[in-house]
């Protein structure tokens, strides 16, 4: 692998992790099933009127999102790193911080695409009008990017901690809450037929920011984790 | 290839005046840091802080008294929220200090990551429970000073929720630092999630002043510092003083005993128990 380019490690990286996705497809969907459920609680627990749903459904999608996308986490780096396949990307000779980039993008298409698609369904349901569902999949799409960075971040910190899942959601959560407030009132602003253009730039300019720094936190991060 | 290099050097004179040289200039090269690098020696750091702490207490527990006598009984009842206002005395030196303990926190794990200086990191470890500490004061005299102003415990409001946000980075650099058993691990790891964090503090700033700009605008300027008057400016000021004096006075104490819980069998520790 060390002979081959930075492009072909990465092409390797993201066949091999979607590969392994498809394989296991039954607990890819689990966070995707959760973020169903979750978002089914709110009417259960707050009231079934459209009109009140309507009001915080927006805030809804976007914490069911932050869980079910930090659910997703766990899993992330911890059986690479079990089988002793981290050590070898580490000691490989090329870039751990493109290569874990490449795993976080593969968390991406598997744990922040699916619910950019099943958002306005399940927006729909909590009252949302249709012409919201462009800007709730723009603010889901640009926001679950950074929500997974930040993610891989604090995957890479806890993934040598015995039972980490906890640990990790203390310490990913106050991070990503700037990328909470943009999403929700990017979308709540669309419900109430405001300008939007400002919230989205915020989220694309914190993803292009988490994405450019990102990966050097977590190879550091993913360093301190391997060494024994 | 090694035993032809190696022979001018064993055989010629000019091998030892050379070191001697290079011995004489290196102390002037180091000079300029050598203070850096005594600080990063435990012994140094160690007899450093026994021999400051007093003079910062001290001058901290009179800045205290100075402070609170002119905060509490010199300065004037503000006209409209009388007597209330004073906690203002010791909240906003708390608030202040939740965000500097942090920054000199993430400074100092930066210094200990970049230049592996493990006494950075002991003393980033000693920051956060005292950084902590000044957030949950910072809070709850917040909480008090709401009360008789705004008629409720909490509100909120931007800057309180930055606050909390601040605390939850605290717990979490905290709760990461417990987790590993190694102290060497936990010193790393817990130092890019601090730098991560310093990052994002800033972010978590002015989201949070433009998420709560949209939906209570005149609450922002509940809070906004209103221009204060001299007499009762200059107890506020002398409070932060005290109040970061107070910091390092504690920083001191709490240097020493990770210095001794790390050092604990080095041979320059047990040598000076045994002349105390």
């Amino acid at each position: 692998m060390a002979a081959a380019g930075l492009g072909e490690a990465v092409r390797l990286v993201l066949a091999r992790d979607l590969r392994l996705a498809l394989r296991h497809w039954d607990q890819v969907i689990q966070p995707l099933i959760f973020f169903v459920i979750v978002t089914t609680l709110f009417p259960l627990a707050i009231s079934p009127a459209l009109e009140e749903l309507r009001g915080i459904a927006p805030g809804v999608l976007w914490v069911a999102a932050m869980l079910s996308s930090l659910l997703a986490l766990e899993s992330l780096f911890r059986p690479d790193v079990e089988d002793g396949t981290m050590e070898q990307w580490v000691l490989s000779g090329q870039p751990l911080s493109v290569l874990l980039l490449a795993k976080t993008v593969t968390h991406w298409l598997l744990a922040g695409l699916p619910l950019v698609l099943m958002a306005p369904i399940v927006g729909t349901a909590l009252g949302m009008p249709q012409s919201v569902w462009p800007v709730l999949a723009a603010t889901l799409a640009l926001g679950t990017g950074s929500l997974s960075v930040l993610g891989a971040i604090g995957a890479a910190l806890t993934v040598s901690v015995r039972r980490g899942n906890v640990l990790l959601a203390l310490l990913v959560l106050p991070l990503e809450m700037p990328v909470l407030i943009f999403g929700a009132r990017a979308v709540d602003l669309a419900m109430q037929g405001e300008a939007v253009a400002g919230p989205l730039n915020l989220l694309a300019a914190l993803l292009l920011l988490f994405v450019s720094l990102g990966p050097f936190a977590m190879s550091a991060a993913m360093r301190i984790s391997v060494e024994t | 290839m090694s035993s032809s290099s190696r022979s001018p050097l064993s055989d010629s004179q000019p091998n030892p005046r050379r070191s001697a040289a290079s011995s004489e200039a290196r102390p002037r090269v180091a000079s300029r840091w050598l203070w850096f690098h005594k600080l990063g020696s435990p012994p140094y750091a160690y007899g450093l802080a026994t021999k400051l702490r007093p003079w910062l207490m001290w001058s901290s527990l009179i800045l205290m008294l100075i402070g609170a006598y002119g905060g509490l009984v010199l300065a004037p009842p503000d006209y409209q929220q009388k007597d209330a206002f004073r906690i203002i005395y010791v909240h906003v030196p708390a608030a202040i200090m939740s965000l500097q303990v942090y920054l000199a926190m993430a400074i100092a794990a930066a210094v200990g990551i970049i230049w592996r200086m493990k006494l950075a990191h002991a003393f980033a470890a000693a920051c956060a429970p005292v950084g902590a500490w000044f957030t949950v004061a910072a809070l709850a005299t917040g909480s008090i000073y709401g009360k008789p102003m705004w008629g409720t415990w909490w509100e909120w409001d931007p800057r309180i929720t930055s606050v909390l946000i601040q605390l939850f980075l605290y717990l979490g650099y905290m709760a990461l630092r417990a987790s590993f058993d190694d102290t060497q691990r936990a010193d790393r790891a817990s130092a890019v999630l601090a730098i991560v964090g310093v990052v994002n503090v800033p972010i978590v700033k002015y989201s949070v002043v433009w998420w709560n700009s949209l939906h209570q605008g005149p609450t922002i300027s509940k809070l906004d510092t209103p221009s204060i008057t001299l007499s009762m400016g200059w107890p506020l000021y002398t409070l932060v003083l005290a109040f970061m004096v107070y910091f390092a006075a504690v920083m001191c104490d709490r240097l020493r005993s990770e210095i001794l819980k790390r050092e604990r069998n080095a041979s320059w520790l047990q040598e000076n128990i045994a002349r105390s």
